[in-house]
């Protein structure tokens, strides 16, 4: 009996949530177990991967026995219900510390709650820990936390992808089911490609960013990770609607993303930016992936044609003007006054305010910081931001002018695999071309997807599909057929090596 | 026409104290992003408008009802030094 139950913690930590949905209704398993084998894979696993800066094990253990009692009691199960979420650490969560990757934010334990964990968390998904990022969101390889990196559960030497680099890991690893990330130039995609998990970054607005901790809030979604498409498509359901507490939200009533999984692809009009296949810092094992994924949506019935974006290449420009000037004006706010760190040479506040953020920020936010105020300083502001904002009109031109030809856009959703730990730390521009693909997007605000679509060189590639503003729906339909007729995604090697055993045959 | 840029003076604006090591990066670091960034000058024209949002709306209201807000114990909970009920900072003030 103690053996079975040891068995069955380990393959319960793999399976997706609608799997243990339909195992929580017909009480196979109790929301504790489901509890219990997500803080045993964390035991297992995450001494080597590093996803999680902080567990929420006992949190975790009593919101699962209060769902098991009210399941007792009559309860009914909800698609979120007994599902182990992770959480970027960028997410406020009443009560339990919350540093954005930061030394500036080591000490801040928030007063409130950011609205997509209270739906979540009010949907019955079990909290296990908040996950490590890059700092403030920067980065693309999660080294650029301050609290060290996070490991790719394919090859430990290598990165995850990144900012949301620990939620993707965890997800891979069985650490959670799924989880949280935000995506302002890539960074719910790019780990997702990376990591081997599906990463989805519905329209800007669709999921409120209240108690987010802002990095550039005109290109900040909330995003989610999931081990398929059908649980990315519940999850966003979950945390998608209007929320007055952030006036960006939209009002836009949110569709059963779940209608539209079954729908195939049959007469779908499926643009290919073949420039992006074509680019040279496109590795060709990610082309011949990307490549055999059109051809399967082709031979379902989807109308494959090519697509030009002729801006998409000023994109990446644009986004690095962009994004640091937002973050030096949002990043203001850590001044060593009402939260966070303090650093007190003495004299005024100037000289505590400067030496708290000399002290508290990383080097990529500095660097981003100074970038940002550079470019919005007096005499500058027309050719460099005031520049930019042009561009992010003509990429959007670009897009609407696509979709009035094709329902959905298609290409590689990262330039490459994973890559090592320390290859590109010491070269900025090397990193910022990580999220070429992904940027577009984020400027324009429309729904785009990373779906597994196999392996190079024995590493996961993502397959990347944006839809039209408010298009999640015809994204998660092309999503999951192609997700289909690829066939089933394998799992990084750490996860297989922790699950000893599948489902007790006799049951 | 390589770019000059006063690190100083950035750093001054952005309120950081960089060691000199930073300076030295930042310094060498901070043109060749630039340059890099400035190509959006090639394809942005004088007729092209900006965009600020990707998706725009304008007049966000809501009811003028009183809701529940943070205590003013909660609010202060995070701060590095409080007293009486407020934020206690060093000096703003030069002395007389």
């Amino acid at each position: 009996m103690m053996a079975a139950d040891g068995a069955k913690d380990s393959w319960l930590s793999d399976l997706s949530a609608h799997e243990l949905t339909d195992l929580l209704r017909s009480r196979e398993v109790s929301a504790a177990e489901v509890t219990e084998a997500a803080l045993s894979r964390v035991q297992a696993v995450d001494g080597e991967i590093a996803a999680f800066l902080r567990v929420t094990e006992d949190g975790a253990r009593e919101a699962a026995a209060a769902l098991d009692a009210a399941a007792a009691g009559g309860e009914p199960w909800g698609p979120a219900t007994g599902i182990p979420l992770a959480l970027k650490d960028v997410f406020t969560t009443k009560g339990i510390r919350t540093t954005a990757g930061s030394r500036i934010l080591e000490p801040y334990v928030p007063p409130y709650d950011a609205t997509p964990w209270v739906r979540l968390r009010e949907g019955g998904s079990i909290l296990i820990g908040k996950t490590n990022c890059d700092e403030f969101a920067m980065g693309s390889s999660n080294e650029n936390s301050a609290y060290g990196p996070v490991h790719n559960p394919w090859n430990l030497s290598l990165v995850p992808g990144g900012s949301s680099g620990g939620s993707a890991a965890a997800v891979a690893a069985g650490e959670a089911v799924w989880a949280l990330g935000t995506d302002t130039g890539g960074s719910v995609r790019q780990p997702a490609a990376l990591c081997g998990v599906v990463g989805m970054k519905p329209t800007y607005g669709r999921v409120s960013r209240y108690g987010l901790i802002a990095f550039a809030s005109s290109l900040d979604h909330v995003g989610t990770f999931t081990r398929d498409v059908r649980d990315a498509a519940t999850l966003l359901g979950a945390i998608a609607g209007h929320d007055s507490m952030d006036a960006t939200s939209l009002e836009d009533p949110v569709p059963d993303y779940g209608d539209a999984l079954r729908r195939g692809v049959e007469g779908i009009r499926v643009g290919v930016v073949e420039s992006w296949l074509a680019n040279e810092g496109t590795q060709p094992g990610v082309r011949d992936a990307v490549r055999r994924s059109i051809d399967l949506l082709a031979e379902q019935g989807a109308q494959v044609d090519p697509v030009e974006l002729p801006h998409s290449d000023y994109a990446l420009s644009a986004y690095y003007l962009i994004a640091p000037a937002e973050c030096s004006s949002n990043l203001a706010r850590f001044d060593g006054v009402r939260y966070g760190l303090r650093v007190d040479p003495g004299g005024d506040v100037e000289r505590m305010n400067r030496a708290t953020r000399g002290k508290g920020f990383g080097d990529e936010v500095k660097r981003r910081i100074m970038l940002g105020t550079y470019a919005l300083s007096a005499g500058y502001y027309d050719a460099f931001y005031g520049q930019a904002q042009k561009v992010r009109t003509l990429v959007i031109r670009d897009f609407d002018e696509a979709f009035g030809r094709f329902d959905v856009i298609v290409g590689p959703t990262s330039p490459t695999v994973a890559f090592a730990i320390g290859e590109k730390a010491n070269d900025p521009l090397a990193m910022y071309l990580c999220d070429l693909f992904t940027i577009p997007a984020d400027l324009s605000g429309m729904p785009a997807i990373s779906v597994p679509c196999g392996l190079s060189e024995g590493l996961p590639v993502g397959f990347q599909i944006i839809g039209p503003l408010l298009g999640e729906s015809v994204v998660f339909q092309v999503a999951a057929a192609l997700e289909e007729a690829v066939g089933v995604s394998e799992r990084p090697p750490l996860a297989q090596a922790a699950a000893t055993s599948g489902p007790p045959q006799d049951a | 026409m390589p770019l000059e840029i006063d690190i100083e003076h950035i750093a001054a604006l952005a309120r950081l104290d960089l060691t000199d090591e930073e300076l030295e990066r930042y310094r060498r670091q901070l043109p060749a992003i630039l340059e890099a960034a400035a190509r959006v000058g090639e394809v942005a024209a004088e007729h092209v408008p900006p965009t600020s949002h990707p998706v725009s709306r304008t007049n966000v209201l809501r009811p003028d009802e009183e809701r529940p807000c943070l205590t003013q114990e909660e609010a202060l909970s995070t701060a590095p030094a409080g007293e009486s009920g407020r934020f206690r900072v060093p000096r703003i003030v030069e002395a007389e």
